[in-house]
């Protein structure tokens, strides 16, 4: 029996599974009332007010989608925020990398305000832009992308500076002029840098949706979960959570797959088949 | 040297020094070459030994435009190179294929960045992979390729150009001995037919004296210069493995030596010493 189900690459879903199953499970029986006998805290209600019922989050969800289907609304606008901050960054990223890579003079010059710009803690401007932009998608929009902007521009910076030499000057030998080496040898290098970059600042362009719904808005997932932090209710906020987490990982997995599309010239480890 | 053709030769270096400063320390230079006169004709096949780190890489960089002499002049065709020498290929020691395109399309990139419609680019390159053994190879990215069949790429690549003088840069060093030998025929094969200036970099006296018209032997560095000349006068068409049998070959080879033999030792002295130059 044990050597049917033994963790091995074909069983990897099932234990994938099992863990979640598992971590469930302890939290539904650490948190419904009269399971167990409370310990930690006065009376058995407590645990399930401050943790959220995990049944009570499922039904939670089930509504928004289905019963009262209510949530499309929300979720479209954070998507729609998180994609214009992630394309909007990235391509700014993008212009700014390539350009302060191939004139290294300017990037003398801006290098100590591009430190001091990544260094500051960006999050803190979204009052900022709630000002500037209004409570709208814009300033969630801004607050995104000086999130991704920088992810994509050091990383196109670095990849610019890491194109082989010989492969450089092999191209220039061909006859390539400037543009063509821009398009034909310093992006194609570059990308490689950017697009394990992209997991990172979709992931940001996430964050800054969410924390820009969080800190002022009337629409959006974020703005949920603070309507539903207004009135204790746990099992929502949890709710909440838990689709802004499913979709970062449907973001991430799309991204996932336009790398393997348009990375395909990477080596990748391939295995010899055992038979 | 052969009768003086009227024909301007195809690299003239003349009197060409090269001083590397370091970006660090500006007192720390380095020469890798000094009063360098190379003159390669038109059609002709010259190649160039010496011991490791005699600048021979340096002198192929100043004939291909990709690095400007500090004294002295570079001359292709009877013109003086500025830039880029647009009139050469150059096959470099290291890994040159660009990895994020499959062999046909970097075989294909000089032309298209001369301006070549795709359809007439894709049509030379394919003909030339096939005339390099990679036919059915095309759609294979760099990383899919061994060793081997990424130089097969890389000749495909400079010689679709149909440049007038080619550059090599110990080409074959990184190959087995077997295709080694089957690439040297094929480039013979081919300087046969089109005679180009080829301008041959190698560490191997063997396949320098297999191969071209003329030897060129440098001495150690720092401070390189030719200091001998050998013509081959082998007959063609040759075959690289068989040509090594020769009487002749061996004679060469031990005039040659002698030359060469001393400058390698300095050379592997001043590489055991840690601060020489």
């Amino acid at each position: 029996m044990w050597s049917l189900i033994k963790p091995r690459a074909a069983t990897l879903r099932l234990w994938q599974l099992a863990v979640l199953v598992a971590l469930v499970g302890f939290w539904h029986a650490m948190t419904h009332p009269g399971l167990i006998p409370p310990m930690l805290f006065d009376n058995d209600q407590q645990a399930a007010f401050f943790f959220g019922e995990p049944l009570k989050i499922g039904v939670r969800v089930w509504e928004w989608f289905v019963v009262e289907a209510d949530i499309y609304e929300h979720l479209a606008v954070t998507l729609l925020e998180t994609l214009m901050a992630f394309g909007i960054g990235t391509v700014m990223g993008l212009g700014c990398g390539l350009w302060l890579a191939l004139s290294p003079m300017a990037a003398a010059i801006l290098d100590p305000y591009i430190k001091a710009m990544n260094s500051m803690p960006r999050v803190i401007l979204a009052p900022i832009f709630a000002v500037w932009f209004g409570l709208g998608m814009a300033s969630k929009v801004a607050l995104g992308v000086t999130l991704v902007f920088f992810i994509v521009f050091f990383n196109v910076f670095q990849g610019v500076k890491e194109v082989s030499p010989v492969v450089l000057a092999n191209a220039r030998m061909l006859g390539a002029n400037a543009r063509q080496l821009l398009r034909h040898v310093y992006v194609p290098s570059a990308m490689s840098w950017v697009f394990s970059s992209l997991h990172t600042s979709v992931g940001l362009a996430f964050v800054g949706a969410v924390v820009g719904e969080y800190l002022g808005s009337s629409r959006g997932v974020g703005y949920l979960i603070l309507q539903a932090e207004g009135a204790f209710d746990i099992n929502t906020v949890m709710a909440g959570i838990v689709v802004l987490t499913a979709f970062a990982l449907v973001l991430d997995a799309a991204v996932g797959l336009a790398e393997k599309n348009l990375m395909k010239w990477q080596p990748r480890t391939s295995e010899s088949e055992k038979r | 040297m052969a009768a003086p053709t009227p024909l301007p030769p195809a690299l003239q270096l003349s009197d060409v020094s090269c001083t590397f400063v370091s970006r660090d320390a500006p007192s720390q230079r380095y020469t890798a070459v000094q009063d360098v006169d190379l003159t390669v004709g038109a059609g002709e096949f010259v190649a160039v030994v010496g011991p490791t780190g005699c600048g021979k890489s340096t002198l192929l960089n100043m004939a291909a435009g990709l690095l400007q002499p500090s004294t002295g002049s570079v001359h292709s065709f009877g013109k003086p190179l500025l830039g880029i020498n647009a009139r050469a290929g150059y096959m470099f020691q290291a890994e040159s294929l660009m990895p994020w395109r499959t062999a046909l399309a970097n075989v294909m990139a000089g032309l298209q960045f001369r301006g070549m419609a795709d359809a007439q680019a894709r049509e030379q390159a394919e003909d030339w992979l096939l005339r390099v053994g990679l036919g059915g190879f095309g759609d294979r990215y760099p990383h899919q390729m061994s060793g081997g069949m990424r130089k097969r790429a890389s000749l495909a690549q400079t010689l679709v150009l149909d440049p007038d003088i080619i550059l090599m840069d110990e080409p074959f060093s990184a190959l087995d001995i077997q295709t080694r030998q089957l690439m040297e025929n094929e480039v013979l094969a081919l300087w046969q037919s089109k005679k180009k200036a080829v301008l041959f970099i190698t560490h191997d006296l063997d396949e320098a004296i297999a191969m071209s018209d003329r030897v060129v032997v440098m001495s150690a560095g720092p401070g390189s210069h030719p200091m001998g000349e050998f013509t081959i006068d082998l007959d063609r068409p040759r075959d690289v493995a068989e040509v090594r049998a020769m009487p002749r070959f061996v004679e060469l080879h031990t005039a040659i030596w002698d030359v060469l033999r001393a400058e390698v030792l300095k050379g592997y002295q001043q590489q055991l010493q840690p601060k020489a130059a």
